[in-house]
């Protein structure tokens, strides 16, 4: 039976929790906004360049292009995108466990010749595949804080120069993607080779003219979309991030609120008996009192 | 005159721009400028840095300063997709100014050849900026 001081400093031990994870929870939320609000700005822009390039890739021969170049997988890169921070739920260990599996089942011969490389995008997937036998080809962290489209623009110059020079022959990514403030889905998109539009989208084109030539405008278009592609997935795994943890906050608050109000029960309890049980001393002392006089 | 405009989005990484209906684009072509009226023929093209002027519905002019992206032009949908693009209202000519003055300093001490020409395209986007927003 614990004592009423015990219980009375458990429950100041939890209500300031409640209050650090309901800040926590506040600032997670105003960062959400702001992130939110990024990566809807930048979808429509992703959107319309993919579309303008699966476009031209219908009219010009895309295999000059060494972007789209499909060739055997004898090595592959992953990139795999956390957070810098913990406290934001299952955010973390979902992207980090999935492509732990990824790796397994698609390329567990080439991992195991020590063909699969892994680029760290956040701090928290670095230190859990730096740990384990991975090879990692190097790592972004402490990034979000204060993201930059630079560190889309290296992060995919690195890429895309492995892929070039032939050291990954495919690159494959694996993040979170912001769907809703309550909900982020861990996906997997192939980065290099581009893939190729499907013969249904083929049909739907229209004839454009073009200004410089069609080549020339692939030509530009490739690297930009390339920039692009890994910018808005640092966007959206940094608005599901936030929403993961404003989430983890809010259940956190509600459990801690919870906890106290059963701590207050027993509490109060606790009192009561003791006030009886003094009550019952005092009875029963004058009444000694009275049966000795 | 309203049946002779046509949708204009000019979106940005960061933010859409500009959304609505115009009766007059103009964008900085690499291949030189270009027009972009009601009915125009489908066309794709790529704008360097340079202005791109707008007239609305109302018939108003506006300025924006872009340096460089594609511009996707398909039954009466016009989609400018800039890598950067300021209202000739927003740009920030003290900013503007100093960044021409760094540019022509740099290319002054002439150092790395990666370095001058990156340099010089800073140059011509400050200097482009600074044409625009007089235009205000």
């Amino acid at each position: 039976m614990p004592t009423l001081r015990d219980i009375r400093q458990r429950i100041g031990g939890v209500k300031s929790t409640e209050k650090i994870t309901k800040a926590m929870k506040m600032v997670a939320a105003a960062k959400m906004r702001r992130a939110q609000e990024n990566i809807l700005q930048a979808r429509p822009y992703a959107q319309k360049m993919s579309a303008i390039l699966h476009h031209l890739a219908t009219k010009v021969d895309v295999s000059q292009y060494p972007h789209f170049a499909q060739r055997e997988v004898r090595s592959v890169a992953i990139v795999i995108i956390t957070a810098d921070r913990g406290l934001c739920g299952a955010f973390n260990s979902n992207v980090i466990k999935a492509a732990a599996n990824h790796i397994k089942t698609n390329y567990s011969s080439l991992y195991e010749q020590g063909k699969v490389s892994v680029i760290c995008v956040g701090k928290k997937g670095y230190e859990y595949f730096s740990k384990r036998e991975y090879d990692i080809f190097s790592q972004h962290v402490g990034i979000f804080n204060s993201l930059q489209f630079s560190v889309a623009k290296t992060a995919a110059q690195e890429l895309i120069e492995g892929f070039l020079t032939e050291k990954f022959d495919k690159v494959e990514i694996i993040f979170n993607e912001f769907k809703s403030a309550a909900q982020q889905k861990v996906v997997v998109e192939q980065f290099l080779p581009i893939v190729p539009p499907t013969e249904t989208q083929k049909h739907s084109s229209v004839d454009y003219i073009y200004e410089p030539s069609s080549a020339e405008i692939v030509s530009a278009l490739i690297p930009r979309h390339l920039n692009f592609q890994i910018w808005r997935m640092l966007l959206d795994s940094n608005a599901a991030e936030q929403s993961a943890r404003m989430m983890a906050m809010e259940n956190a608050s509600s459990n801690a609120k919870e906890l106290i109000r059963t701590l207050q029960l027993s509490y109060n309890k606790a009192r009561q008996a003791s006030i009886t049980k003094e009550l019952l001393e005092i009875v029963g002392g004058a009444e000694a009192l009275k049966q000795a006089s | 005159m309203s049946t002779k405009n046509f949708t204009l989005d000019v979106v940005t990484p960061t933010k859409t721009i500009f959304s609505g209906e115009v009766q007059s684009f103009t964008a900085p072509g690499t291949m030189g400028s270009f027009q972009v009226l009601h009915n125009h023929a489908p066309l794709l093209s790529t704008i360097g840095i340079g202005e791109v002027k707008v007239i609305d519905s109302g018939g108003k002019q506006k300025f924006f300063a872009t340096s460089g992206g594609f511009v996707e032009v398909n039954n009466n949908k016009v989609i400018l997709l800039a890598e950067t693009a300021e209202s000739a209202e927003e740009i920030n000519k003290q900013r503007a100014e100093e960044a021409k003055k760094r540019a022509e300093e740099r290319l002054q001490t002439k150092k790395e050849v990666i370095n001058q020409e990156r340099a010089r395209a800073a140059l011509m986007r400050a200097i482009n900026r600074l044409k625009v927003s007089a235009k205000n």
